[in-house]
């Protein structure tokens, strides 16, 4: 009795508890998938998908590096290495040793054709304005950002391929089988430039005006942004004159010299409109008394009393954000990671690129008048008196790093000439007419083919982290990378007045800068030389060197596929179009002659690293990188880039 | 009968193998078409992998064009299918002048491919190396030639520079060479005789030839053109 009982208990819950509608099991919202409505109620989600969108922006040097995307990008490329093309950097790691190997760059370097993130902006703004929950305020601001990045991400893409097709709007496939009406041209190279400097005067005004907003985008981001592009669009007007095979006729390449002027006072009054104090209290950064850490520090300093940086990629320790460029490229004598170190080091021609304080150019000297070495007590005595970015910039022979000077030396020149040295630190050897062994060459380098360590004299210093454990992998570092920062904005707007034949506009501008690297006599009268020299100083390792050079169509002149002869290294420096092809090195021996007052000094020699055995090679089909017949193919609309 | 393990091997291994005798693929292209590109029967001299010749067939989907450089001396050659292509050298490729339909655009060749087949190539360079001879003398060599102008009138181009260029092996340009001497456009007095001497650096390891070209570089124009291949023997 009992057992009956319970078994129809149980069949009775059975069947009630199956009866449930249909709808009502199989209808379940999933979990892992945010609906659209959902996503747009919520300022806090809204800002976690633009987060996304803000992950996904593009830099030509980036401190986490690049991850594989075909057919551009083949392989991962990490970070430090996205820094030390063109000559200015020699990479100390054999496995990058192409980069200074290769007679030139393929069509295909640098290009991008990311449509799926222009799509994914456009979606955003489209559901964003849709979004009816959301606070006028919020709406406002989500929408202005999303342009600004968009925009910005089209001046990626004209910079890198010319005039893109410029696809505003989510495109939608309606399964019809014919997708003409979703194949857009090419835009002329002009008008990408032109929506970039419309969308930023739109949106200029709907984002916040906040000097302490440095990771997200505003007024004063958008005006640098634009500021810059209408510079690149008319330096391409006025100098792709010099160049008309780098054209195409329809204009996707290329800009009519005519536009020049319009675009030059674009340029000039956005960047006067940051510099007025108009989008926020932006100045120059001057904290610290020396001015090469101070300059350093700009990199650095993420607080609200850096007023410099505009807008960063930021990072943060422990949150998943880091970047690993202070460990690949650390001193190795105070490695945190053994191995891990030293990869980026600047070549001789940027270091000797640096002015001397009284506004003079000269090479690093090594010689005396007669031809006979100079003699140095200390190794940062070859360097003294020089444009204080220097120091901020390159970690010098016997500079400090994290408290511990730099052991940057290639061995004993000895008084008969010869040099003794050894391929190790480690490897100890006797001093003529000693019999202990000791330390001939330094712990950081310089030795050839001796990877992770200085092999051209130098390390980098601009964004080295400085904090303890930065050099650790499982820490890592979190030093932002700047996009924008003020002191291009004044540069920008130098060399726009300078154009614009407004010299005196551009001397009060560019000597700011100068200024406050301790070039304190002013320039008059500035020219294109100074302007060209003083981007490649203050901004070198910025990722502004190649798109610099080739709106300016110096790159086949300076890149010209030649090798270069010491003379021809310590020449003419500060000239636009002197030759850089290949990355020279500065080595430092202690000299060892007990009978003179020399002895114990320091002497340098002009090298080139063995592994240097090619010469850059910029052709003008390099001016505009490759569109894959695959593009090519999916959209006859588009036209091929010129001498490719 | 009884079965043993390699006996069944074997088996396997015939009936895999006769039943994968089956035509699974295209052929492969087979037919030829190679030639050279001169100026009334001169030679034209490139650097290698430089110039493009870009081959097109159409009607088979994807668009993209089989290329097929030139080689130092201005010699193609291709492995193409049967059929119908189109042939170009892309516009301002070449330190030469093309057929032009109208201006900028160069004109396009048809080709039929049906097996091998020779096709020379006629342009006319803006310059041309000439009668250029080598000597050596304590290890420098000294090359004297001529640089005649081919093209005058309003398309004529100036000289950039001129280089003597040596290298170990037959590729000799400017990326390839382990030795050089320039003279600027300039400076050049007479192109019915211009000399240039390079050193010849300590070859390691020794060898007692070098390859030797002369180059010359139109201001104006990416490729450099080139007086024809030398081996010169140094002692």
């Amino acid at each position: 009795m009992n057992k009956i009982y319970i078994l129809s208990l149980v069949a009775v819950l059975l069947m009630t508890g199956a009866c449930k509608k249909d709808s009502d099991f199989l209808d379940v919202p999933p979990k892992q998938v945010i609906p659209e409505e959902t996503a747009f109620s919520d300022p806090a989600l809204v800002l976690s998908v633009l987060g996304d969108l803000y992950n996904r922006q593009r830099d030509f040097s980036t401190l986490d590096g690049q991850p594989e995307e075909l057919p551009y990008i083949v392989g991962d490329q990490p970070g430090w290495r996205s820094f030390a093309d063109f000559s200015e950097a020699f990479p100390s790691e054999n496995g990058s040793n192409f980069l200074v190997q290769r007679t030139g760059w393929d069509f295909l370097e640098w290009g991008i054709w990311n449509y799926a993130y222009i799509r994914d902006l456009n979606l955003f703004i489209q559901r964003a304005t849709a979004a009816t929950k959301l606070q006028e305020a919020d709406k406002t601001r989500f929408i202005a950002e999303a342009r600004f990045l968009r925009a910005n991400f089209y001046f990626e893409m004209v910079k890198r391929m010319g005039g893109v097709p410029l696809i505003t709007e989510p495109l939608t496939y309606d399964y019809s089988g014919v997708v003409t009406n979703l194949q857009t041209p090419r835009a002329k190279e002009s008008e990408v430039y032109d929506f970039v400097i419309s969308e930023a005067e739109a949106i200029k005004t709907k984002l916040p005006t906040d000097a302490s907003q440095k990771s997200r985008a505003t007024k004063a981001a958008a005006l640098a942004m634009e500021s810059r592009a209408a510079l690149y669009a008319g330096s391409i007007a006025k100098y792709g004159a010099t160049t008309p095979q780098v054209s195409t006729p329809g204009n996707e390449v290329g800009i009519p010299s005519a536009m020049a002027t319009a675009y030059y006072t674009k340029s000039l009054t956005a960047a006067e409109e940051i510099i007025n104090g108009s989008a926020g209290a932006y100045q120059l950064y001057k904290v610290l008394p020396d001015l090469s850490d101070n300059f350093a520090a700009i990199f650095l300093d993420k607080s609200s009393v850096n007023q410099e940086s505009i807008w960063i990629e930021d990072f943060k320790v422990n949150s998943g954000k880091v970047h690993g460029f202070t460990v690949n490229n650390q001193p190795f004598s105070s490695s945190d990671e053994g191995l891990d170190a030293g990869r980026l080091n600047p070549s001789l021609n940027i270091v000797e690129a640096f002015e001397k304080l009284d506004n003079t150019y000269a090479p690093i000297a090594t010689k005396d008048a007669n031809g006979d070495p100079m003699y140095y007590t200390n190794q940062l005595d070859a360097f003294a008196g020089r444009d204080a970015r220097l120091a901020g910039t390159v970690l010098l022979p016997n500079a400090t790093f994290k408290g511990k000077n730099v052991d940057i030396w290639a061995g004993y020149q000895l008084a008969d000439g010869s040099i003794l040295t050894s391929d190790d630190a480690g490897r100890l050897k006797p001093l003529p007419g000693t019999n202990v062994n000791i330390q001939v060459v330094g712990k950081d380098g310089t030795v050839n083919g001796q990877e992770f360590r200085s092999q051209s004299g130098f390390y980098i210093r601009k964004y080295l982290d400085p904090q303890v454990g930065s050099g650790r992998r499982g820490r890592q570092s979190d030093v932002a990378f700047i996009r924008y920062r003020y002191s291009e904005v004044l540069l920008n707007a130098a060399e726009a007045a300078f154009e614009l034949g407004r010299t005196s506009v551009a001397d009060g501008y560019i000597n700011q800068v100068r200024a406050r690297a301790g070039l304190t006599t002013p320039l008059s009268g500035v020219t294109f030389d100074r302007i060209v020299h003083e981007r490649r100083v203050e901004l070198v390792f910025e990722g502004h060197t190649l798109f610099d050079m080739k709106r300016w169509r110096l790159a086949h002149r300076v890149w010209d596929g030649g090798s270069m002869s010491v003379n021809e290294l310590v020449s003419n420096i500060g000239s636009s179009t002197k030759r850089n092809t290949q990355p020279y090195a500065l080595w430092s021996y202690k000299y060892y002659n007990p009978a003179s007052p020399n002895n114990g000094k320091w002497i340098f020699k002009e090298v080139l690293p063995s592994a240097v055995t090619g010469a850059n090679r910029f052709q003008f089909g390099n001016y505009y990188s490759l569109i894959t017949n695959d593009i090519l193919s999916a959209n006859p609309k588009i036209v091929k880039q010129p001498n490719q | 009968m009884q079965f043993k393990y390699q006996h069944i091997i074997l088996l396997l291994a015939v009936v895999l193998g006769t039943a994968s005798c089956k035509k699974d693929n295209y052929e492969a292209p087979s037919s030829t078409l190679k030639g050279r590109i001169m100026y009334n029967g001169e030679e034209i001299g490139l650097e290698y992998n430089q110039v493009p010749i870009e081959l097109y067939q159409p009607g088979f989907g994807k668009v993209g064009a089989i290329t097929a450089p030139l080689a130092q001396d201005g010699t193609y050659s291709s492995l193409l299918f049967d059929g119908d292509y189109k042939m170009i050298i892309p516009a301002s490729q070449g330190p030469f002048q093309w057929r032009e339909t109208t201006p900028g655009v160069r004109d396009t060749l048809a080709v039929k491919m049906s097996g091998n087949q020779t096709l020379d190539l006629q342009a006319t360079p803006y310059f041309l190396i000439r009668a250029a001879t080598y000597r050596v003398n304590s290890g420098a060599i000294t090359a004297t030639f001529r640089a005649d102008q081919i093209i005058t009138g309003t398309s004529a181009k100036t000289i950039e520079r001129i280089n003597l260029y040596i290298n170990k092996t037959q590729f000799v340009s400017g990326a390839d060479n382990i030795s050089n001497a320039e003279i600027a456009g300039t400076a050049i007095l007479n192109p019915a005789a211009i000399t240039l001497t390079a050193t010849v650096p300590t070859i390691s390891p020794a060898q007692n030839y070098v390859f030797v070209r002369v180059g010359l570089k139109i201001s104006g124009v990416e490729d450099m053109i080139f007086s024809p291949l030398q081996k010169i023997t140094t002692n």
